[in-house]
């Protein structure tokens, strides 16, 4: 009997018994073939008391290196932005944490109005019309978001900008095999989108042209001209990729000739947590309504006409449709997108723009801070929100990193790891609200200390303090 | 646990509720003659306004001026936008969110997460949802900063515990499926079938086949052919024979060389461990197709017997089902799949990988864990060589593994043995209990005499006996303080309902949720209209759902 199983000795007796068995051997040994049974003990160790489980996961959770531990300036798809305290309290009631998808909705009316709230937030910050309750995360968003285009023209080429999440391409890539697609990848120019090889590679065969905005190296990109020449003579669905919390300040998809916007929602209110759980969102023009994956929750009345909330358009769902579903995804990301919803509901119609604001203008000081350095230089002069690249020239990027690590400051990725052999002496920092100006200014200094120390130099590193986060 | 709700006064009927839930209790009116059975909002006891609140949205409780936000300063010479951004790409007026006050904000979610049934509060027999009780351990490890705000970019070096996380739970999951690989990446079952499709796409198609058929059972879960599709192949149906399982000469005139696998659950959606499954390997098997297992009904099976050990060559985990994940309420989830060694080059990357490296003191060895993206860095036919790619972005949904692999180690080897034998228990003692009481004569077992963890009972004679339907006597469980179980699935059952019943849930539970449905075909005998208008005592009642699809609202429109 372990803690969480409740039949005791006595029960097992007293059960065994009304069913007519001896033992739960003997239940099993009647509906096995006898061939199949394991006949020795799983190979997992004995059980341990909640203590000691705690204790072993609180030492492996000692040995990494999080955003606790270090000033990071890490993103890339995921951003140490500050996660308000009712967000942690909201999601450990059992009334949100333990529900399932809201099959009953006369027990379920909570989860199915966090839905439609949510639904009506991202509608609003994208200002589209449409959005679902949410896919697992960022780019599978994308990938799903493709799906609906090729449902929707029966077109099979999909034409992604190199300025896409490296993740994401790749992901479109696998997924092609089974959409029978062909993914054409367009380069960039200065940190942006080659808007020529982009009209040129969108054509009457396009299914989907995919932008993401802000793009992976942090380059504010022209969504309008891009989705323009997206649709000049072509079926193509355009697909932006968004991070929300850009949309403070960028103007939202909806106003820029994006089809269906989509993207990673960790930034709202969602932890690290390693990469995932988080959410993805996806939002699109009402034409694409009965298209969409996912679940939709839906306004109506009850019998006695109080207002409540159902999943509606389900006949676009695999489990009514089967292989004619427009999606096979069955488990969405409620919890996650209940923080989403909070979390905009805290910054409110005001706090969101002023949070993009304060993202903007620190990321503005530590991109001019740090391009002063002797021996960096910007990668890109597009504008940017909170992430911007740096070359450092005759640099390895990953000892660098390594070096600045050992003093308890992240600057950020080293872009070998992501593009090698494109951007090997390129660095992408990220700059949140949980970022002072005096953790910019230690950042310069122990990448001016780090660039010194290669170049032989004489370094002021060891008379530093660390800083801790 | 029933009570009777008495109520005095002409035309009023005694109306059962269950006494240990929060849903409110009132007491039903219906109309004289039952033709317009309407009943009346009559509350006669503690009806919890709280639960009753009007719908009004948090867009609706916005008030100009109001916020929750205070933005720190920014510390920084500030400069014009202007020069930062041009202002054509700047948005031109903010998104309407809401104007709420911190408290505001905890109120209104709080009294919204009061109008929800959970798992906490009352016994959710959801069939093939394994309803599982959610340590509150789980929530406090996973909350551990150096696991919450671990970046998923972070170099190896800096994230060893998770990396031994995750390796450790890949390991655990390779013993319980009986398979030598595993990747965590896929983000829930659905995507782990994805997954599985394409690797066996991929391993077919290095091999020079293509083959397009894939085999799925009819009573297939719906993600089985819904995936089918989006991994580019096409399904064949296989028929289900007289004891539910497999129909082994539809399945022989369906295998030929253009099968690519077979997707199969077994247990399956009816409960029944499928005692062909060895031959059906080897049908499968001899004209060259891979065997892939829906795990969803793993419950029943761990430490029992093996996917692997049965010829199956991929398998995927539903994380949020056997090993504990919350549903929160709909996600998230977690897909992890097992394959076998011809399966394994072709998996998603990143793959973990665990080196001995020398120790730090110089005397012998000791490892270390690495993230590999690059097939090139693998050796060949090891996990990844060939890989398909990515699914998603980064390594998985973390979050999930941690608590998994907490449970993993709470409940040990022979703790998931009992855990899955006492499932089987229960299903069965509750199949017992419902013969007991004479409930199976008009809710009979649809196959078989006896079922692993879950069952599928029809409702076809009630419906006919009685006049009442299976999603009433599904709604007028609510009145009763229980969740229904699964309703209407698997499909080729009529008027199905597919319990499952856990290994969490005590034996009164399961006593007195088969004393409610005893009630109900006790009180449809005598009224059929007041389970056909149920639920009467849950914060809404029926909704109009044809309504709501025929012209669909799905966001509040703001002024």
């Amino acid at each position: 009997m372990t803690r969480y199983t409740t039949a005791t000795d006595a029960d097992r007796e007293a059960m065994l018994a009304a069913v007519g068995v001896s033992s739960i051997s003997e239940l099993i040994a009647e509906q096995i073939p006898q061939s199949l049974l394991l006949d020795r003990p799983l190979d997992i160790p004995e059980g341990l008391s909640e203590q000691e489980v705690y204790t072993e996961l609180a030492s492996l959770a000692a040995r990494n290196t999080s955003a606790e531990d270090e000033v990071t300036f890490l993103g890339a798809g995921m951003y140490d932005h500050y996660v308000p305290s009712i967000i942690d309290m909201l999601l450990g009631r059992s009334e949100f944490l333990t529900p399932y998808t809201p099959y009953q909705p006369e027990v379920s009316q909570g989860g199915l109005q966090v839905m439609f709230e949510y639904q009506t937030a991202i509608s609003e910050l994208t200002a589209l019309p449409v959005s679902n309750a949410s896919v697992y995360e960022g780019p599978s968003a994308v990938g799903a978001a493709a799906y609906l285009a090729k449902l929707v023209n029966g077109k099979k080429r999909i034409v992604v900008s190199a300025g896409v999440h490296p993740h994401t391409i790749q992901m479109l890539g696998t997924l092609a095999v089974g959409y029978g697609s062909e993914v054409v990848v367009v380069p960039l120019k200065d940190g942006a989108t080659d808007q020529e090889a982009w009209a040129a590679a969108v054509d009457g065969e396009t299914s989907c042209a995919i932008l993401q905005q802000p793009n992976f190296l942090g380059a504010v990109e022209d969504v309008q001209a891009l989705s323009d020449a997206a649709k000049d003579d072509s079926p193509a669905v355009v697909i932006g990729a968004y991070d929300p919390l850009t949309l403070g300040v960028l103007a939202p998809p909806g106003e820029t000739g994006v089809d269906v916007a989509v993207g990673e929602g960790q930034t709202l209110g969602n932890r690290l947590d390693f990469g995932g759980p988080s959410f993805g969102f996806f939002a699109a023009r009402e034409a694409f309504l009965r298209r969409m994956p996912g679940r939709i929750a839906g306004e109506t009345v009850d019998v006695d006409g109080r207002r409540g909330f159902v999943l509606t358009l389900q006949t676009r769902e695999q489990h009514i449709r089967r292989e004619k579903a427009t999606s096979n995804i069955c488990t969405s990301q409620a919890l996650n997108a209940l923080a989403g919803v909070v979390y905009l509901g805290w910054l409110g119609r005001e706090g969101l723009p002023e949070l993009a604001n304060l993202l903007v203008q620190r990321t503005h000081y530590a991109r001019t801070t740090l391009a002063a350095i002797d021996g960096v230089e910007l990668l890109h002069e597009q504008p940017v929100v909170r992430e911007f690249a740096l070359r450092l020239p005759g640099v390895d990027v990953e000892q660098l990193v390594s070096y600045v690590q050992d003093h308890g400051v992240n600057p950020g990725l080293a872009l070998t790891r992501t593009h090698a052999g494109t951007y090997d002496d390129g660095l992408l920092v990220a700059v949140t609200e949980q970022r002072t100006k005096e953790q910019i200014d230690e950042l310069a200094a122990l990448i001016g200390d780090a660039i010194a120390a290669q170049r032989g130099g004489a370094t002021s590193a060891n008379a530093r303090t660390e800083i801790s986060a | 646990m029933s009570t009777t709700e008495n109520t005095t006064g002409r035309g009023t009927k005694d109306v059962h509720i269950g006494d240990d839930s929060a849903i409110a209790r009132e007491a039903v009116l219906p109309a004289a003659g039952g033709s317009d059975p309407r009943p009346l909002a009559a509350p006669t006891t503690s009806v919890n306004p709280i639960q009753r609140d009007h719908a009004t949205t948090i867009f609706e409780k916005s008030v100009a001026g109001r916020r929750a936000f205070v933005a720190p300063d920014a510390g920084v010479p500030e400069v014009a936008l202007d020069e930062i951004i041009p202002a054509a790409f700047r948005r031109k007026a903010p998104a309407r969110l809401p104007q709420v006050t911190e408290p505001e904000l905890v109120r209104h979610y709080v009294r919204l997460s009061r109008r929800n049934f959970d798992l906490d509060t009352g016994f959710y027999p959801l069939g093939s949802c394994t309803m599982k009780y959610n340590p509150r351990l789980h929530e406090r490890v996973g909350a551990l900063p150096g696991h919450a705000r671990l970046h998923p970019f972070q170099t190896a070096d800096h994230a060893q515990g998770a990396l031994e996380v995750m390796y450790g739970l890949e390991r655990q999951l390779a013993e319980v499926s009986g398979l030598p690989h595993v990747c965590l990446q896929p983000s829930a079952g659905s995507h782990g079938e994805l997954a599985g499709v394409l690797l066996a796409r991929a391993y077919h198609e290095a091999r020079g086949e293509k083959r397009t058929k894939v085999l799925t059972p009819d009573t297939a879960h719906g993600t089985n052919p819904a995936t089918v599709t989006m991994a580019g192949l096409e399904v064949v149906k296989v028929a289900t024979n007289p004891d539910g399982g497999v129909d082994i000469d539809d399945l022989r005139a369906k295998a030929d060389e253009d099968v690519a696998l077979i997707m199969l659950t077994n247990p399956n959606t009816l409960g029944i461990f499928d005692p062909n499954i060895e031959e059906i390997a080897s049908i499968v098997h001899g004209v060259g197709g891979v065997l892939y297992y829906d795990g969803a009904n793993l419950n029943a099976i761990m430490g029992i017997s093996r996917p692997g050990d049965m010829g199956f060559d991929i398998v995927h985990f539903n994380l949020h089902k056997s090993f504990t994940q919350p549903h929160g309420g709909g996600g998230p989830g977690s897909g992890p799949i097992a394959v076998s060694d011809r399966i394994a080059p072709y998996v998603p990357v990143p793959v973990i990988r665990r080196e001995e490296v020398p120790a730090a003191d110089g005397e012998g060895t000791t490892h270390r864990f690495d993230l590999v993206s690059d097939p090139d860095r693998l050796p060949d036919g090891a996990p990844g060589s060939k890989t398909i790619g990515k699914l998603r972005g980064f390594q998985g949904n973390y979050g999930v593994f941690v608590r998994c692999y907490s449970y993993i180690l709470s409940l040990g080897g022979s703790g998931l043995k009992d855990a899955s034998e006492v499932a089987v228990l229960n299903a069965n003692y509750l199949l017992a209990k419902l013969e007991e009481l004479g409930v199976r004569k008009q809710l009979p077992l649809a196959f078989g005499t006896r079922c692993m963890h879950e069952f599928v009972i029809s409702g076809g004679p009630m419906k006919r006996e009685l006049g009442i339907r299976t999603l009433d006597l599904a709604k007028r469980l609510l009145d009763h303080g229980f969740h229904p179980p699964t309703v209407y699935f698997p499909l080729l059952v009529e008027e199905a309902l597919l319990i499952e019943p856990v290994e969490t849930e005590a034996r009164e539970t399961l006593d007195a949720f088969a004393e409610a449905l005893a009630e109900i075909l006790r009180e449809a005998g005598e009224d059929p209209t007041i389970a056909q208008n149920a639920p009467y005592s849950t914060p809404v009642r029926r909704l109009d759902e044809a309504g709501a699809a025929k012209k669909p609202r799905i966001r509040q429109p703001i002024a």
